[in-house]
C-alpha cells in the first residue's frame, strides 16, 4: 500500500519537473521564433557565442 | 557588389542555400544616411544594453525573407570584425546584434546591413523605448493548470472506480493531494477570470467572467469543505478541467500576428532624424528637436517629416503613403508642402513652418485618438451570458427555498451544485474556440484581424465604404490611353526611346507601354524638371511633357494626369494616365451589391466619376474631392443612420475613417509594408474574397449559438441531478470534460467545415 504513495509522489515530482522545464523554455523564448532554429542547425559553421 | 563582399569573406555557401537568395540590390544608400546614429543621444535611446566594450542593439529588417538571409545575417561577424555575434528572430524580422564599439560603431553596423541589402528600419517610435513584450503569463497559467488538472484526474480515478474497504486510508491521501494540487489553479491559473469579473463588477455590469469566477470559487469552497470534513471527494477535477480548457481557448483567441501591428501611429512612419542646415553645416537632428524656421535638407527617397515651405530645389513628392496615389506631385519653390510625402529626385530644402507634433498629418492622427477611446460594440456573448446568469441565480434560489422547507441540510448542497453545474463555461469555450479557429482560417487567407471582437463586427456590417486610389485601383499599374493624331509605329518607338532617357515615373510607364528601340540614337537630350523632356531621336525632334511645355505658356492646365507629345514641334496629342481598377473588382462588386450598401470615397478630382459609377452600379454613392476629415464625417453620418460601416482603405488619409468605422480594413500590397491603424489588415490580392470572409464571420455567430444550445442541454441534465441534491462527483466529472470536449470538437469542426464550404 505504501508503495503506491511512493509511486504517486515520484510521478508527481516527475510531472513537476516537466512543468518546470516547460515554464523555463517559455521564459527563455524557445517558442518565440519557430523558423530560424531548425534552419540554423543546418549551417556548416554556426555563429560564435 | 554584394557578391564581392560575400565572396571575399568566404560566405559563398550563401548562394548554395537557396535558389534565389536576396532581393535585388537597391540603389546604393546615400553616404550620410545613417549619420544620425553617431549622435550619442539618439544612440542612447536605440540600444538595449551598453557596458564598457559592448553594445547590444535590435534592428528591424523588413527585407528578411528566406533561410539565406538568416545565414548571412548570423555571419555578420565575418563581414565586420567589430561584430561579436548576431542572432535573428525570423518571426519578428529582427536581428539582435552585439558589437564592440571600440572597433566599429552603430552607424557602421547599420551601413553594413544596408550594403548587403537589409536596410534597418529605424523609425521615430523606436525612440520611445516602450516595446511591449509578448504576454507570457497566460501560457504559464495554462501550463500550471494543465499539470494540476492531469494529476488530479489521475488521482480521482480510484475514487470513481470504487476503492476496496481495505484501502480506505489511501482515499484520504488522494483527496488531500487533490486539494493541494487545486490550490495553484485557484490562486494562480484562474487569476484572469477574477480580474475580469472584478473589473466588470466595478463598472456595475455582469460580464461572462463573473459567473465563471463565482463557479470556480464555489466549486473550491464546496470541495474543500467535503474533503476536510471527510464527507466526499469534491469536484477538484471538474474545476481544474474547466480552468484549463478556458485558458486554452483564451490563448487560442488571443494568438496575435506578431509580425503585424494594428496600432501604428505616425511615429512609426517617421524617421528618427533628419538633416538640418545650421550655419551652412549639415547636422543630423532628432525629429522631436526640430524647431520652427529650421531648414531641413531632404534627400532622394526621404520622408518629409513636417509641414513647411519649399525653399530650394524642385520637389516631386510621392504621397502614396498618405493618399494611395502613386504618381508624384510636383511642387515649385515657395509652395507649401504637407508632411508625409516622400521626395523622389534631387535634394530639396524645406523651411519648417510647424513642429512635427503640430503638422496636418499628426493632428489628423491625434484627433482620431479621441474618437477611439469610445467603447466599440459589445459582444453578443456578453448579453447572452447576462440572461444566463440571472436564470441560473434564480434557479439556485428557487431550489434553495424549496429544499429549506423539506430538508434544510440539502439547501446548501443544492445551491452549490447548481452554481457549479450552471457555470457558463461551455458558452465561453464555444465562443473562444470558434473565434480562435476563424482567426486562424482568415489569417491563412492573408486576412489578419486585430482581435476576436472584429469577427462579430464584420458579421454585423450593413454598409461598405471603399477608398478609390490604391484600394479599388491597383497602385502598380496604370492604363495609358492615347488621344490625338494617331501615331505611327515608328513614332511610338521614337517617343518610347525618348522616355527611356528619363527616370520620371510617367516616362518609365510610357517606356514600358510603347517599347523602346535601342537602335535609335538620342542626341541633345534635355530635361526641364517638372515640365518635360526633349531630344533628337533618330534625327527627329521629339518632345514630351506638360501641356504648357508642348503647347506654349498660355494654355490652361487640365484635369487628370496627361503627357503631351510633339514631333518636329508639331503637337500630336496626349497620353492620358488612368488608374487601373483591380481585375477582380466587377465580380466582387456585383456580389457585395446584393447584400450591402456601397460607397466610394476619394480624395481625387471627379474625372473618373462616370467610369466608376458604371463599375460600381447606380445605387452606389460615389464621392470625390473628399478630404480626410470629410471621409471621417461621412462615416459618422452613416453611423448616425444606424448603419454598421466597414471602411476599406489604404493610405494615411483614410486613417481617421478607418478608426471611426465599425470595422476598418487596411489594404496593403504586401504585409511587410506599413499600414495605418485599423481593425484588420488584408493583402490586396485577396480583396476578391471579401464576400466570403464576411460570410465566414457570420457563420461564427451561428456556430456559437448552436454549441450554446448543446451546452444548455448538458446544463439541464446537470441541473436535473443538482436540484435533487444527488449530483455525485462522478457525474460531474463525466459531464464537465465531455461537454467541454464535445463543444470544442463541434466548434472546431463546424467552423472548419464552413471555411471549406466557402473555399477559404
Amino acid at each position: 500500500m505504501s508503495v503506491i504513495i511512493v509511486l504517486l509522489l515520484a510521478s508527481i515530482s516527475v510531472a513537476a519537473l516537466f512543468l518546470a522545464a516547460f515554464i523555463w523554455s517559455v521564459k527563455k523564448g524557445q517558442f518565440d521564433d519557430d523558423y530560424s532554429p531548425p534552419r540554423r542547425i543546418l549551417f556548416e559553421d554556426s555563429p560564435p557565442e | 557588389m554584394v557578391y564581392q563582399l560575400i565572396n571575399k569573406n568566404g560566405l559563398c555557401e550563401y548562394y548554395n542555400l537557396n535558389e534565389n537568395p536576396g532581393i535585388s540590390q537597391r540603389i546604393s544608400v546615400r553616404k550620410d544616411k545613417f549619420a544620425f546614429l553617431d549622435d550619442q543621444k539618439i544612440e542612447q535611446q536605440l540600444i538595449s544594453f551598453k557596458d564598457d566594450s559592448q553594445i547590444h542593439i535590435t534592428f528591424y529588417l523588413p527585407q528578411m525573407h528566406c533561410s539565406s538571409c538568416l545565414y548571412l545575417l548570423e555571419n555578420l561577424h565575418k563581414l565586420n570584425k567589430g561584430v561579436i555575434a548576431s542572432k535573428v528572430n525570423f518571426t519578428r524580422k529582427e536581428v539582435a546584434i552585439r558589437f564592440n564599439f571600440k572597433e566599429t560603431s552603430l552607424r557602421k553596423v547599420a551601413e553594413l546591413l544596408t550594403s548587403i541589402g537589409y536596410e534597418p528600419y529605424i523609425s521615430l517610435s523606436d525612440l520611445k523605448q516602450a516595446k511591449p513584450g509578448v504576454n507570457k503569463t497566460l501560457i504559464y497559467q495554462l501550463g500550471v493548470a494543465g499539470f494540476c488538472f492531469a494529476n488530479i484526474m489521475l488521482m480521482s480515478f480510484p475514487e470513481y472506480l470504487g476503492l476496496e474497504s481495505a484501502e480506505k486510508s489511501l482515499q484520504g491521501v488522494f483527496r488531500t493531494l487533490n486539494f493541494i494540487l487545486s490550490l495553484p489553479v485557484l490562486l494562480y491559473s484562474a487569476l484572469p477570470f477574477y480580474e475580469s469579473a472584478w473589473k466588470s463588477l466595478k463598472h456595475k455590469f455582469l460580464n461572462i467572467d463573473a459567473p465563471i469566477a463565482l463557479a470556480i470559487l464555489m466549486t473550491f469552497v464546496r470541495s474543500a469543505y467535503e474533503v476536510l470534513s471527510g464527507t466526499g471527494a469534491g469536484y477538484f477535477d471538474s474545476m481544474t478541467g474547466i480552468v484549463f480548457f478556458m485558458l486554452a481557448g483564451r490563448i487560442l483567441q488571443q494568438k496575435t500576428h506578431q509580425q503585424l501591428s494594428f496600432e501604428r501611429d505616425y511615429t512609426s512612419y517617421f524617421p528618427v532624424a533628419v538633416t538640418v542646415i545650421k550655419n551652412k553645416e549639415e547636422v543630423p537632428v532628432a525629429l522631436p528637436d526640430i524647431k520652427l524656421n529650421d531648414t531641413l535638407l531632404i534627400h532622394n527617397e526621404e520622408l518629409i517629416p513636417t509641414d513647411g515651405i519649399l525653399t530650394k530645389g524642385k520637389a516631386f513628392i510621392d504621397y502614396s503613403f498618405v493618399t494611395g496615389e502613386s504618381l508624384p506631385v510636383m511642387k515649385d519653390t515657395g509652395e507649401f508642402i504637407y508632411a508625409g510625402g516622400k521626395q523622389t529626385g534631387g535634394t530639396i530644402e524645406v523651411l519648417v513652418m510647424k513642429e512635427v507634433a503640430q503638422s496636418y498629418l499628426t493632428r489628423l492622427w491625434n484627433k482620431d485618438e479621441q474618437t477611439a477611446t469610445e467603447e466599440k460594440s459589445q459582444s453578443f456573448v456578453q448579453g447572452l451570458s447576462r440572461y444566463f446568469t440571472y436564470i441560473v441565480l434564480s434557479v439556485a434560489l428557487i431550489g434553495a427555498v424549496y429544499w429549506s422547507f423539506y430538508d434544510s441540510h440539502k439547501a446548501w448542497n443544492v445551491i452549490t451544485t447548481v452554481l457549479i453545474v450552471a457555470c457558463p463555461c461551455a458558452l465561453l469555450l464555444s465562443n473562444s474556440f470558434t473565434n480562435g479557429n476563424i482567426l486562424t482560417i482568415l489569417a491563412r487567407n492573408k486576412f489578419y484581424l486585430r482581435n476576436a471582437q472584429a469577427i462579430e463586427d464584420m458579421a454585423g456590417i450593413s454598409h461598405i465604404v471603399f477608398d478609390k486610389t490604391g484600394t479599388l485601383t491597383n497602385t502598380h499599374h496604370q492604363d495609358i490611353v492615347y488621344e490625338g493624331t494617331l501615331l505611327t509605329k515608328d513614332q511610338e518607338q521614337l517617343v518610347g526611346t525618348l522616355a527611356a532617357q528619363s527616370t520620371h515615373p510617367l516616362s518609365k510607364a510610357l517606356t514600358t507601354y510603347l517599347k523602346r528601340n535601342t537602335k535609335f540614337e538620342v542626341i541633345g537630350f534635355s530635361e526641364v524638371k517638372g515640365e518635360g523632356i526633349e531630344g533628337f531621336v533618330n534625327g527627329e525632334l521629339v518632345a514630351l511633357g506638360s501641356k504648357r511645355f508642348i503647347k506654349g505658356k498660355f494654355t490652361k492646365p487640365d484635369e487628370g494626369t496627361r503627357v503631351y507629345v510633339s514631333v518636329e514641334n508639331k503637337p500630336l496629342g496626349y497620353f492620358r494616365f488612368q488608374n487601373h481598377y483591380r481585375e477582380t473588382l466587377p465580380a466582387l462588386v456585383s456580389d457585395l451589391k446584393k447584400q450591402f450598401d456601397l460607397s466610394v470615397i476619394s480624395g481625387d478630382g471627379p474625372a473618373e466619376k462616370e467610369n466608376l459609377q458604371n463599375l460600381m452600379g447606380l445605387k452606389t454613392n460615389v464621392l470625390f474631392e473628399q478630404s480626410p476629415a470629410d471621409k471621417l464625417s461621412y462615416i459618422q453620418q452613416l453611423q448616425t443612420k444606424h448603419e454598421n460601416v466597414m471602411m476599406i482603405g489604404d493610405g494615411l488619409n483614410d486613417a481617421g475613417a478607418l478608426k471611426q468605422s465599425n470595422v476598418g480594413i487596411a489594404l496593403t500590397e504586401n504585409t511587410n509594408n506599413f499600414t495605418p491603424a485599423s481593425d484588420a489588415i488584408l493583402e490586396a490580392a485577396q480583396l476578391s474574397k471579401l464576400t466570403r470572409f464576411i460570410q465566414l464571420c457570420r457563420a461564427n455567430k451561428q456556430i456559437v449559438m448552436a454549441s450554446f444550445i448543446l451546452s444548455i442541454v448538458y446544463n439541464i441534465i446537470g441541473l436535473f441531478f443538482a436540484l435533487q441534491g444527488v449530483l455525485s462527483p462522478m457525474i460531474a466529472a463525466i459531464l464537465m470534460p465531455s461537454s467541454s470536449i464535445s463543444i470544442i470538437l463541434l466548434t472546431f469542426g463546424s467552423s472548419s467545415l464552413a471555411a471549406r464550404w466557402l473555399k477559404l
